[in-house]
């Protein structure tokens, strides 16, 4: 089951490629600068994939 | 002349200190219950407890002057909070298991029980304590500033904080970790209630809208809603996300917090929540960002104001109030937990070790009066002030992320690693801190060759890099000599780590 746990990738890459490659203000999307809308659409996703992981987890079965 | 603020926030104090009292009623007082709750807490609790921990005042000053005075980078906070929200979900399971099973009460136990060394425990105890003393500090001088201004200057900041801290102190010493979950339920709820609203408000209320409020920064200042290119750039935002992101959980106070869950699971559902919850850092930065145009000139240390400032150039009296109420409920609630840990610390992994036949009833009343005395240094020492605080702080941080290998080799690498080889590597860690921060020494002037890129890297990396190695180094030249941590070896679910 520890294959599921390479999802985490996800929000790790997110966070830190935002830096990298939404490191810009404009366009503006939601009215929030692009750097902030991709922070906050990166926290969107983590939480949603922690929650994948937590549903899938045979750890929480018990 | 105005006495309204000051009256909500009277009342909002005596009631956190009634709620505090009566979180005792029932228990059975002892070390244990004292400092971990019993390890009792449900999944719920925890979740305050350490949101509790994390929303401080510098959630509510720190992150809105952040964003004032930085813009863009201030992000940075969101982010490493999140990431290590993400990392808690396989890091905090075990270390609660190794907790439960041998019953420890303090970050230091963890470190003496994992290497079998109740002399690491005592140098583990003495960083954390010089770390975790200028972080209460911070919150008292919060107290100060907040109920200062608030109350339209009514209330000198010595006299509000030698309220804040005895109100405080009163309730820790009687209910201990009981009193600081119950007011932390309260406080989490008051302080998302009123971020959420200042954030929403005063963007509305000064430029229309939040996406105005953005359209507007954007025209006055270019670029400054996103990463410079040089200064607080990309790879400053990202060094200082690792080293800030590694450094969350070793704090001891929220540390010893894992411990008063009573099953691992908990950690596992807050790892799903808890990101969602660090959005509400957006908001106090929303008003750091609407303060901008506002209360322009605020630089240095006043950049901590700016929340305060557009408030209540905005709002009634009553509204500051509620306001300067909030922000002080976020300086004593996580101020309490960093209380107790402290004293803990000093009962445990100092006192204990001095004097080992203290028997648990006399060292439960040692921590409490260790609490009354941190408390009492704390205040004198937030009140005499200095730049030697300043730079405490600045290394408090830096010193607790150092403590990061030693915890990740013991769950990950047992057998590479021991108490020689984590001492020292800390020990190094620990100096390097110090000296670049008291000498004030930057990357540039330590790697002046270097290609312009690493002059940005937050200086925590060159400490936190020379410490892992020193570790692996030490423990291999020492392995015959010392067995490597047992705390990894104690897997009751199939987990990674």
């Amino acid at each position: 089951m520890s294959r599921l746990y390479w999802l985490v990738s996800i929000p790790v890459l997110l966070a830190f490629g935002g830096a990298v490659f939404a490191n810009r203000v404009t366009p503006f999307v939601l009215g929030m600068p692009f750097f902030m809308a991709w922070v906050v659409g990166t926290v969107l996703i983590t939480s949603f994939v922690m929650w994948v992981i937590y549903l899938l987890d045979p750890a929480n079965k018990r | 002349m105005n006495n309204i603020p000051l009256l909500i926030i009277a009342a909002s104090l005596a009631f956190i200190v009634y709620l505090g009292l009566r979180a005792r009623r029932g228990i059975e007082m002892n070390l244990e219950q004292w400092s971990v709750g019993g390890r009792g807490f449900s999944a719920l609790l925890v979740f305050v407890l350490m949101a509790g921990e994390i929303y401080t005042t510098f959630t509510f000053l720190g992150a809105s002057g952040f964003a004032y005075g930085f813009g863009g980078p201030a992000l940075y906070i969101v982010v490493y909070t999140v990431l290590a929200f993400v990392m808690s979900y396989w890091l905090l399971p075990p270390v609660w298991r190794f907790a439960n099973a041998h019953k420890l009460l303090t970050q230091s136990d963890y470190f003496a029980k994992a290497y079998g060394s109740t002399a690491l425990g005592t140098l583990v105890a003495v960083v954390s304590l010089v770390a975790l003393i200028p972080y209460l500090i911070l919150q008292f001088k919060g107290i100060g500033i907040i109920v200062e201004l608030t109350s339209y200057g009514g209330i000198k900041p010595a006299v509000a904080i030698w309220i804040g801290a005895g109100a405080m102190t009163l309730y820790v010493v009687c209910s201990g970790m009981h009193g600081s979950v119950n007011t932390a339920l309260l406080k989490d709820a008051v302080v998302l209630v009123v971020c959420v609203f200042l954030g929403v408000y005063l963007p509305y209320h000064y430029y229309g809208g939040l996406g105005d409020m953005f359209r507007t920064l954007e025209e006055a200042k270019p670029g400054f809603l996103a990463l410079p290119e040089t200064g607080k750039n990309a790879v400053w935002y990202l060094s200082t996300i690792l080293i800030s992101g590694l450094g969350m959980y070793l704090w001891p106070h929220t540390f010893a917090s894992v411990y008063t869950s009573k099953s691992e699971i908990s950690f596992r559902k807050n790892a799903v929540v808890m990101p969602l919850y660090a959005l509400v850092m957006l908001f106090s930065m929303f008003v750091g960002m609407a303060a901008v145009l506002q209360v322009p000139g605020l630089s240095g240390g006043q950049i901590d104001l700016a929340l305060l400032k557009l408030s209540i150039q905005t709002f009634d009296p009553w509204l500051v109030g509620v306001i300067g109420a909030a922000g002080l409920l976020t300086a004593i609630v996580p101020g309490s937990i960093m209380l107790i840990a402290s004293s803990t610390l000093f009962a445990r992994n100092i006192y204990l070790v001095a004097a080992p036949s203290t028997s648990d009833a006399n060292l439960s009343r040692i921590s409490r009066l260790a609490a009354l005395l941190i408390s009492l240094i704390a205040v004198v020492l937030t009140l005499r002030g200095g730049q030697s605080i300043v730079a405490l702080l600045i290394m408090g941080f830096s010193f607790v992320t150092q403590l990061a290998p030693a915890l990740f080799a013991s769950l990950l690498w047992g057998r590479l690693t021991n108490k020689y080889g984590v001492a020292s590597g800390l020990c190094v860690g620990v100096g390097m801190v110090a000296y670049t921060v008291l000498a004030g020494v930057t990357m540039q002037q330590m790697f002046p060759a270097a290609p312009a890129w690493v002059h940005d890297v937050n200086i925590g990396v060159i400490a936190l890099g020379l410490n892992l190695v020193t570790m692996l180094l030490v423990s291999a030249a020492t392995c015959k000599v010392a067995s490597g941590s047992i705390a990894g070896r104690l897997r009751s679910s199939p987990e990674p780590l």
